[in-house]
């Protein structure tokens, strides 16, 4: 009996864990010149501790708005909530005290931006930003400290780490920036690592060793982590599931294997297409998504992406007036907010 | 190919032979010169009208430097940059003007290189200002035409850039960059900035524009997809030296160079049942300032023997039994034939 409990490991429903991360339609907003600006408008996610969640979409779209609301590092004003839920193990973000946001920040949920200068001090040493942070999760004396910090610079992959815990920001190139951040990010041993575009600014081999990075440190500490990036590359190497957004919603999501093999939404598909990819042909045409996306201060009604669908060429004139006129749902595990989805072929 | 009677016509268009840009270090007390940045190493390639060469490397390897000093945006070090056979890197400034025309640049930032006070009309028209190009009436008609050939609308003359997306700028630039019938046009990354669904809109008409008006491209880029799509020939620079170069397909196929390997390896391939396990390349690429002895990519390379150390490989033909394929692929490497 024993050995059996110890191999389930779902408790009895009544305790069930909350799940790691669970955005619920969320909507964010910022005040503009020219009237009310929704980036994020009802995007519901959930994230589990082990699991990638990667958040697709082209610029604009509102998943980095998404990303910065979990810390509620959206600026407010001119942003604002406008409406949803954000849950961290069951607590709620949005409604959090300042004090109790501040002691979840940096030690269960840690953050990496694209530009790492956004997260490192340009005045201190590299060594003395580490350390701080040690001491301030973990109450640890200067010396650990300073011995831990030295340790994670050489698992991040910066080598001769002892000498380089001197060195401030500006002497490290943008690669080495990065994997400070990353090690500053990893010593408080987060639950959840939110990362927004953090290879973009990166060059490839340099990339490939972040990537290499951030997944072997996630199988070590077992953390759930939330991916922003916009390159389908990126996504395939390191996510489990995946969510694209278009203009402010999420139009499809599913595990990564579905949504690259059988993607259901067109705007999933036609991005998957548009890439230049190994067995293209050579200047053959490539496939595009015709158009641009809409103005978030004057979105269409129905479907935001109607109007830029290749799919809806092959629909009646009736379907296409559903489309221009109703709101798509996403609905069940395997989502997608379409009227008329595909039925699912290789991109 | 009737043409200009002083071009060659079974020669490139352009031919660059061992081009040098290098720029002071200064330091010390009196703030003297105390070495040279050596961007660009000793370069050698050339282009066949109508073709693409794509230039890759990662940042830092002097691959937009060696754009530039194609252009004399720079005055070259040392080398020669022939266009037509005719040497544009030792040219006097009449000369200059006149074949400037000829090679045109796109940016790779839309945002900052199309000036935010002029109009789309303004911008695409002031190259033919400058080299007095028609009568007032042939130009407006020009603009008018290089906007409809990008693929933009006539009553977008009188906006300004500001009004526009970035795939939106980036096709003005494309339009300024014709204005001038250019035989060759440099792109620095001119895709890099945009989203993917625009990206894929800007290559096909780069790639229309080239069928029709028989351009020769030289395309910068780190990203190897784009390069690979677009290019008919590819040189791979690492700290300021190509360290590879040959046909698309082959360098794609049998890439010889360690270091030409570990990019495309690590591509991040939009494909999730190949993902990679393997350890990538390490390390990161040396200063150019103070680049290590031998071969450049020894620190980092897996394949590095003592020789490497000492030894500055030079671009050859690889060895192998395909005879004339094979002397068009060129690497950098003493373990080339054996790797």
């Amino acid at each position: 009996m024993k050995t059996e409990h110890d191999l389930d490991p779902s408790p009895p429903v009544e305790t069930v864990a909350p799940p790691l991360l669970e955005i619920e339609e969320l909507r964010v907003g910022f005040d503009t010149e020219a009237g009310l600006l929704v980036a994020v408008d009802g995007v519901s996610l959930r994230g589990e501790a082990g699991q990638t969640l990667g958040l697709v979409g082209e610029s604009g779209c509102g998943k980095s708005v998404t990303a910065s609301s979990v810390l509620r590092l959206v600026p407010v004003p001119p942003g604002k909530f406008l409406g949803g839920r954000i849950r961290f193990e069951g607590k709620d973000i949005l409604s959090m005290r300042r004090s109790e946001l501040g002691r979840i920040r940096g030690k269960e949920i840690s953050m990496i931006f694209q530009d790492p200068m956004t997260s490192l001090n340009p005045v201190f040493t590299v060594g003395r930003q580490l350390v701080e942070v040690l001491r301030l999760r973990f109450g640890m004396h200067r010396k650990e400290a300073l011995e831990r910090s030295a340790e994670m610079l050489s698992t991040v992959g910066i080598a001769d780490a002892r000498s380089h815990l001197g060195s401030y920001p500006h002497e490290l190139s943008g690669g080495m920036k990065q994997r400070v951040i990353i090690a500053m990010a990893l010593l408080c041993e987060p639950k959840l690592l939110i990362a927004d575009e953090p290879t973009t600014a990166l060059d490839v081999t340099i990339q490939a060793q972040i990537l290499h990075l951030i997944k072997s440190l996630q199988r070590r500490t077992g953390a759930g982590i939330l991916f922003i990036t916009h390159d389908m590359g990126v996504v395939a190497e390191m996510c489990d599931e995946v969510a694209v957004m278009y203009a402010g919603r999420i139009v499809e999501r599913g595990e990564v294997g579905e949504i690259f093999q059988r993607s259901r939404h067109p705007y999933t598909k036609g991005l998957l297409r548009s890439i230049p990819r190994k067995g293209v042909q050579r200047k053959a045409e490539l496939p595009t998504i015709e158009g641009v996306v809409p103005s978030p201060l004057h979105l269409p009604a129905g479907c935001r992406f109607a109007e830029r669908c290749w799919h809806r060429k092959d629909l009646s004139e009736g379907e296409q007036r559903r489309c221009f006129e109703e709101d798509p749902v996403l609905d069940g595990t395997r989502g997608v907010a379409c009227h008329f989805p595909l039925v699912g072929g290789g991109a | 190919m009737t043409g200009n009677p002083r071009s060659n016509d079974s020669g490139p268009l352009l031919s660059v032979e061992g081009l040098k840009q290098y720029y002071p270090v200064r330091g010390g007390i009196l703030g003297g010169k105390i070495g040279d940045v050596r961007a660009v190493d000793g370069v050698t390639f050339s282009v066949e009208q109508g073709q693409t060469l794509g230039l890759v490397g990662e940042s830092g390897c002097g691959k937009s430097t060696l754009g530039r000093a194609v252009m004399r945006l720079e005055d070259p070090t040392a080398g020669r940059v022939l266009f037509q056979g005719e040497d544009l890197a030792n040219a006097s400034g009449p000369e200059l003007f006149r074949r400037r025309r000829d090679i045109q640049i796109i940016f790779q930032d839309p945002y900052s290189s199309l000036n935010p006070r002029m109009t789309v009309g303004e911008i695409v028209r002031e190259p033919l200002l400058v080299h007095r190009m028609g009568t007032k009436k042939e130009q407006v008609k020009k603009v008018r035409d290089l906007l409809a050939t990008v693929g933009l609308t006539g009553e977008m003359l009188d906006r300004y850039p500001h009004e526009f997306s970035g795939g939106q700028r980036q096709r003005i630039g494309i339009a300024r960059a014709l204005a001038l019938d250019p035989k060759l046009v440099i792109a620095d990354e001119p895709v890099s900035a945009l989203d993917v669904s625009v990206q894929s809109q800007v290559l096909n008409l780069m790639v229309k524009l080239q069928r029709e008006r028989n351009l020769t491209y030289i395309f910068i880029s780190h990203d190897l997809s784009v390069v690979e799509y677009i290019s008919d020939t590819i040189a791979i620079m690492y700290l300021g030296r190509i360290v590879e170069k040959g046909p698309v397909d082959r360098i794609f196929e049998r890439p010889a160079h360690p270091y030409t390997r570990a990019l495309i390896r690590a591509i991040p391939e939009p494909d999730p049942s190949r993902r990679k396990d393997a350890v990538p390349l390490q390390g990161e690429a040396p200063s150019p300032v103070s680049p290590p002895p031998g071969c450049a990519f020894h620190p980092r390379c897996p394949f590095a023997i003592e020789e490497c150390r000492s030894a500055v490989p030079s671009l050859e033909p690889l060895g192998g039994t395909d005879g004339h394929r094979g002397a068009e692929h060129l690497a950098a490497c003493i373990r080339k034939d054996e790797i």
